[in-house]
């Protein structure tokens, strides 16, 4: 489904990701671990089609095609989405307001009918339940004033909206606190599929207990460092970081 | 065109150094406008034109016009400065200018001059030319020497119109002044509109100017509002005039205790427009409130300058004003809050906000505040900033195109004035207006 080869970018000049290979197929969930500024939100950015981000080198195929050249609406609208590690706020539109915009640019882009307002109405209902997130906060401006738990269950609503094909979930679980963490990893098992596949950012083993990776990655300087089974985000739970960067920086080239 | 000899017998006998017009030609001009001008309300005129001389059209010397520099715009677009006469206007043309779903008075204006014909009334309200009614003291809300345009509307109006709301009348559906303006050659459009509102009171007037053509003309309008004790009193005025279009407006209002006056300046359009709003708040526990947008494109120049005078202690006022300017467009916003030494408890609030779509925009803002009373709450604040690419990247992550997501953020950010209008056919076809001009990247 998502196939990343030597994939290289810069951001003002200064090169973070210097050589990402992953292979992500359909059915599975990746999870990326990594220590603070290693470049995994820069990773998601950059597949979500971040403009400031330039890529210098590699490929990215996503359901076989090319990704890089297509713009952020476009990755969206072929089934890739991404929930922020930071969701900005953004007064005067709500999550009602947007969403229906985007949900009928998605579907129209899939050869869908567009949804009425009654329509949308009740798949909003049903998806509400699912990360039980309560209709207020919905029609309120976008994260203004909300909770940390809030600005993620709200990520998670959306995807649950849009159904996308490969979601991204940068660092969902921080700021969740156990039971929303239940309930957010609930939504997204619910929504995967032999047809989907998820990529999960995060710094947290607990995560991994209830979304359960089939790979975890390493990400440290810009580059997918070791990759293992859900055994290795035991591992680095006890032991951290440090005998990784060990390894790498001893036999680091730069 | 009137002689050189002319200019110099009209001249004022006080001190030459307060004529500070621009050129020779300018003078010219606007001999022509009082040349042709009947003689109705002249001991008025006559004060109007002393002070105007004494004044002069404001140049980009004149401290409150720098960045507006009228004068030169006033002689490069009008070919002959001569009152406008008015043009016959329809019963479809009124019809059709009209906001989906609006029902209400309508008074219809042809060049500024009021056309009974074409007009409805309602119970309470007097509708009447301003020379039918006697011993209204013009000039005295909106005084001469404040303004040289003031000046220039009381030299050169030849009637007006005059309201009057009955006390304790509350209108249920707004007063529409439909203003349509056409001349040849570029002439002027004086409007002068009286306003007298009675003690608990309550109305809601749109001031609506509209172009018949492309062709341009200047319109200097003055507007006087006294307003009684707890009366509130709403003032909508949109221009979306086309872009030859010269124009000042001067809204003065008096605002008496327990009275709330509300204003709302919409701006979609023209090529310089400058309106000075003035509340004078009398009264205390009055409130004045004013709101603005100004959406901009091409070169758009609009300076909104507003003043509102603290005089009594507990009054209130609060200010906000957006713009989102494109392409080569100007905006200019003065906020001017006086708070005087008596007028303790005075809560005053200001805001102007702007987003700028091209490089090639020019933006002054300048809250101005004299406080001289020391027990009371001020605050202003302005922003000056491009759309956030962040917001927008988030939305087009989310499916969105482009477009549609910046049409959104504008949208949003325009949203908090035009919250602000509750009267539902004009907020709907202002929305309307935005959603044309967001589709078509503005
Ligand atoms: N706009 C920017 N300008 C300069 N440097 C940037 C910018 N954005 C990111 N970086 C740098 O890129 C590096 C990678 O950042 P990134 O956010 O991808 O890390 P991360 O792995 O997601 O970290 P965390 O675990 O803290 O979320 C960091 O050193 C960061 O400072
Ligand atoms: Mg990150």
């Amino acid at each position: 489904m998502l196939s990343i080869k030597n994939l290289h970018a810069s951001i003002e000049g200064t090169p973070i990701l210097r050589g990402i290979n992953l292979e992500v197929k359909a059915g599975e969930v990746h999870a990326i671990m990594g220590p603070n500024g290693s470049g995994k939100s820069t990773l998601a950015s950059v597949l979500a089609g971040r403009e400031e981000y330039e890529v210098t080198d590699g490929k990215v195929l996503f359901q076989g095609k090319e990704l890089l050249s297509l713009s952020p609406e476009d990755r969206a609208r072929k089934g890739l989405f991404l929930a922020f590690q930071y969701p900005i706020e953004i007064p005067g539109v709500s999550t009602t307001n947007f969403l229906r915009t985007a949900l009928n640019q998605v579907r129209e882009h899939r050869g869908q009918e567009p949804l009425d307002a009654v329509k949308f109405l009740s798949l909003m209902k049903e998806k509400m339940a699912l990360v039980e997130i309560d209709q207020k906060l919905l029609s309120r401006s976008l994260n203004e004033g909300f909770s940390g738990g809030e600005k993620k269950r709200n990520e998670i609503f959306q995807m649950a909206m849009l159904e996308p094909v490969l979601s991204i979930l940068d660092e969902t679980d921080s700021g969740l606190d156990i039971d929303a963490l239940r309930i957010v990893s609930n939504g997204v098992n619910k929504l995967k599929s032999d047809k989907t596949a998820t990529i999960v950012v995060t710094h947290y083993q607990r995560l991994l207990d209830y979304i359960i990776p089939d790979f975890v990655h390493v990400l440290y300087r810009g580059r997918i460092v070791k990759s293992g089974t859900k055994e290795l985000a035991l591992e680095l739970e006890e032991k951290g970081y440090d005998w990784i960067k060990e390894e790498v920086d001893s036999t680091a080239t730069i | 065109m009137i002689g050189s000899k002319r200019k110099l017998i009209l001249q004022p006998q006080s001190d030459p150094t307060a004529i500070r017009m621009s050129t020779l030609t300018q003078h010219e001009l606007i001999l022509g406008l009082f040349e042709a001008a009947p003689t109705t309300f002249l001991s008025l005129r006559q004060l109007g034109k002393e002070s105007f001389y004494a004044q002069g059209l404001p140049t980009l010397k004149s401290e409150e016009y720098k960045f507006t520099p009228l004068a030169k715009k006033l002689e490069s677009n009008l070919t002959e400065f001569y009152p406008a006469e008015q043009v016959e206007i329809s019963h479809k043309q009124v019809k059709s200018a009209l906001f989906p779903n609006f029902k209400g008075v309508v008074l219809v204006f042809s060049n500024g001059h009021y056309l009974p014909q074409l007009s409805s009334t309602s119970e309470g309200l007097a509708v009447n030319l301003l020379s039918e009614r006697e011993n209204t003291p013009l000039g005295s809300i909106a005084k001469i020497d404040k303004d040289p345009f003031v000046a220039l509307n009381q030299a050169t109006f030849t009637d007006g119109l005059h309201l009057s709301l009955d006390k304790k009348k509350a209108l249920e559906s707004p007063i529409l002044l439909l203003q349509f303006h056409q001349t040849q050659g570029g002439q002027v459009i004086s409007p002068r509109i009286w306003i007298e509102a009675g003690d608990f009171s309550k109305a809601t007037i749109i001031d609506y100017h509209i172009s018949l053509d492309e062709a341009p003309y200047f319109v200097n309008k003055v507007v006087e509002i006294r307003g009684g004790v707890h009366a509130d009193i709403t003032y909508h005025s949109i221009q979306q005039e086309n872009n030859q279009v010269i124009e000042v407006s001067n809204l003065v209002t008096d605002i008496h205790p327990d009275a709330q006056f509300t204003s709302t300046q919409i701006t979609l359009s023209g090529d310089m427009i400058r309106n000075n709003l003035t509340l004078n708040l009398l009264g205390s526990n009055s409130v004045g409130e004013m709101f603005g947008l100004y959406l901009l494109h091409g070169k758009t120049h609009v300076d909104n300058h507003t003043n509102v005078d603290h005089m009594v202690s507990h009054a209130e006022s609060n200010e906000l004003y957006k713009g989102i300017l494109a392409d080569q467009s100007r905006g200019v916003f003065n906020g001017k809050i006086f708070v005087r030494q008596i007028a303790q408890k005075t809560n005053a609030f200001q805001q102007n906000n702007n987003i700028l779509l091209s490089d090639d925009v020019i933006i002054n803002t300048k809250p101005q505040l004299e406080i001289w009373a020391d027990d009371v709450k001020c605050s202003h604040g302005c922003t000056v900033g491009q759309l956030d690419e962040e917001a927008l990247f988030y939305l087009q992550t989310r499916g969105i195109d482009k477009i549609t997501a910046k049409g959104l953020l504008l949208y949003a950010f325009a949203g908090e004035v035009l919250d602000k209008i509750e009267e539902d056919s004009l907020r709907n076809y202002i929305v309307n207006q935005i959603q044309k001009r967001l589709e078509s990247n503005f």
